[in-house]
Parts: structure tokens; sequence; C-alpha cells
């Protein structure tokens, strides 16, 4: 059943634009993939000529919405999941996103729109196990 | 100098996108992912916005031999879908199942003053730093 009360198509796909349009400028810019979990991972294996701008995309990420609250309030921001969970959840994110050389940015958004293959096989590897997480807790837990 | 502020410009569209596309709201991202449940299909429209942006700019740069700071277009070329691939994205799933919380939000998070954000960050910086010390184990 949907949830017609919280779909929000046209805010979701202009969003979506100006994700694509980061990446966009990332890429036509400076040559790179605006994947998330690749540009935090490089900082890990710090390498000459490689640190600069990915401490400046970074920081622009966390400051974003420090700039967005210049102009409007931030939008509401839940979190339900208690936190041995969240660091549970940012353990396997962040060991699987390095496994799997991608998250939803590099592989789902960047990948995909190259038509690479490897990515379209991790977009839908991660769907599909986003979606059984969420349903094992939800409905067979009942969490 | 001039790339490096260009790359921070594009972080920041890139976290104004985040909350503009409600993808900085946990919350948000578990209603997508329940799709057996009350479904919130909303983020479907931020990949087809993503996709078809940055699919522009991909096809552009194909007739490019560097980006237009000629700078290296650092494009992944490896076809090969390997184990490491499928089991690395399946672990992730799993993980952005329980919480609602891939990389780029968390960041969001951590900057909008959320302790679970901040939380999250460090566990997922724990686990890609795990992830180094096996990967460089002999």
């Amino acid at each position: 059943m949907i949830d017609w009360p919280h779909f929000t198509p046209w805010t979701s796909l202009l969003g979506g634009v100006l994700i694509g349009l980061a990446a966009a400028l990332l890429l036509l810019l400076n040559g790179r993939i605006a994947g998330i979990s690749g540009i935090v991972g490089g900082l890990l294996k710090p390498t000459m000529h490689d640190i600069s701008w990915r401490i400046a995309f970074l920081v622009g990420l966390i400051a974003s919405p420090l700039i967005w609250q210049l102009f409007a309030p931030l939008p509401a921001i839940q979190i339900n999941t208690s936190t041995a969970l969240i660091i549970m959840a940012g353990l396997l994110v962040g060991f699987g996103t390095r496994l799997g050389s991608g998250c939803t940015s590099g592989h789902g958004i960047c990948g995909i729109s190259r038509l690479s293959p490897r990515s379209i096989v991790a977009t839908l590897s991660f769907m599909l196990t986003g979606i059984l997480t969420v349903y094992v807790i939800r409905h067979v837990m009942g969490g | 100098m001039k790339n490096t502020l260009f790359a921070l410009v594009a972080g920041l569209v890139f976290g104004l996108g985040l909350i503009l596309a409600g993808m900085a709201n946990p919350a948000k991202v578990l209603a997508f992912l329940d799709v057996s449940g009350l479904w919130d299909p909303s983020l479907i429209f931020v990949m087809l916005g993503g996709i078809a942006l940055s699919a522009l700019a991909y096809s552009y740069a194909r007739s490019r031999q560097t980006s237009l700071l000629n700078m290296p277009l650092l494009i992944p070329t490896s076809r090969h879908i390997d184990f490491r691939l499928i089991t690395g994205s399946l672990t992730f799933g799993v993980g952005w199942g329980i919480a609602g919380i891939c990389p780029g939000p968390a960041l969001v998070l951590l900057g909008a003053g959320s302790v679970q954000g901040l939380l999250f960050v460090a566990a997922m910086l724990a686990g890609m730093l795990l992830f180094k010390l096996l990967e460089t184990k002999p």
C-alpha cells in the first residue's frame, strides 16, 4: 500500500537533480566520481595530491545542513533505531561499501548513469538486502 | 586550488540535494525500503533525477580526454563482476536496511548535529578501517 501523505515526488526529483548536478560538476571539473564511500575511503590511505579535493567535498557535504538553515528550517529528521543497531549498521555500511567498492551514490547514481554492469549488479544487491532487512525487522520480528 | 573550491561546491550541492530529496531523513529511507508495508516510493524519483543529470555529464565526458580543468578523467573501467562486489554490496544493504542511513546522508546528519549521525559515522569509519586492515594483511 502506498504511503500517499508522505509521498514527495517533486521535491525528491529536484533533490535528485541536485545530486546529479553535483556528480556532473565533480566529474567534468575534477574528473572524479561522486561516490561518497570512495571519497571517504580514499582518505584512509592518503596519497599526495589526492587529499585536498576529498576533504573539500566532504566539508561541503557536512556543511550543507548549516547552509540550508540560513534559508529555511531543516526538514524533519526521524531516527527510531536503537543506538546499538545504529552502530552495527554503521559498521556494516563502512565495511560493505569498501568491499563492494561503492554505495548508493557511486554505484546507484554514477555507475548506473554510465551503464556499468558492476554498478547495476551492486545496486540490485544492496537494494535486495536493504528491502529484505526492513522486511525481517518490521514484519517478521515486528520491530 | 580552483579544483579544491569546485569540489567544495559539489559537496555542498550534493548535500543540499540529499536534504531536499528526503534522503537525510532515515525514517523516509526505511519507508522506501518497506515495499510490503506502508510504502513511500519517493526515492525512486531521487534516482531518476540523479541518473538523468549524471548520464548527460558522463556522455559528454566520453567525448573528452581530460576534464574542463585539464585534470585526468578517472572513470572506472573494470567490468568484472566478482565475489567482493556482490558480498560487499549485500553487506552494505543489510546495514542500510537496519538504520536507513547510507554514507552521504550519514555525513549530512553529522553536520546537522545529530548524535545518532555522529555514532553512525564513527562506526562507518571503523568498518572502513577494519576492511583496510584485513585487505592489507598478507
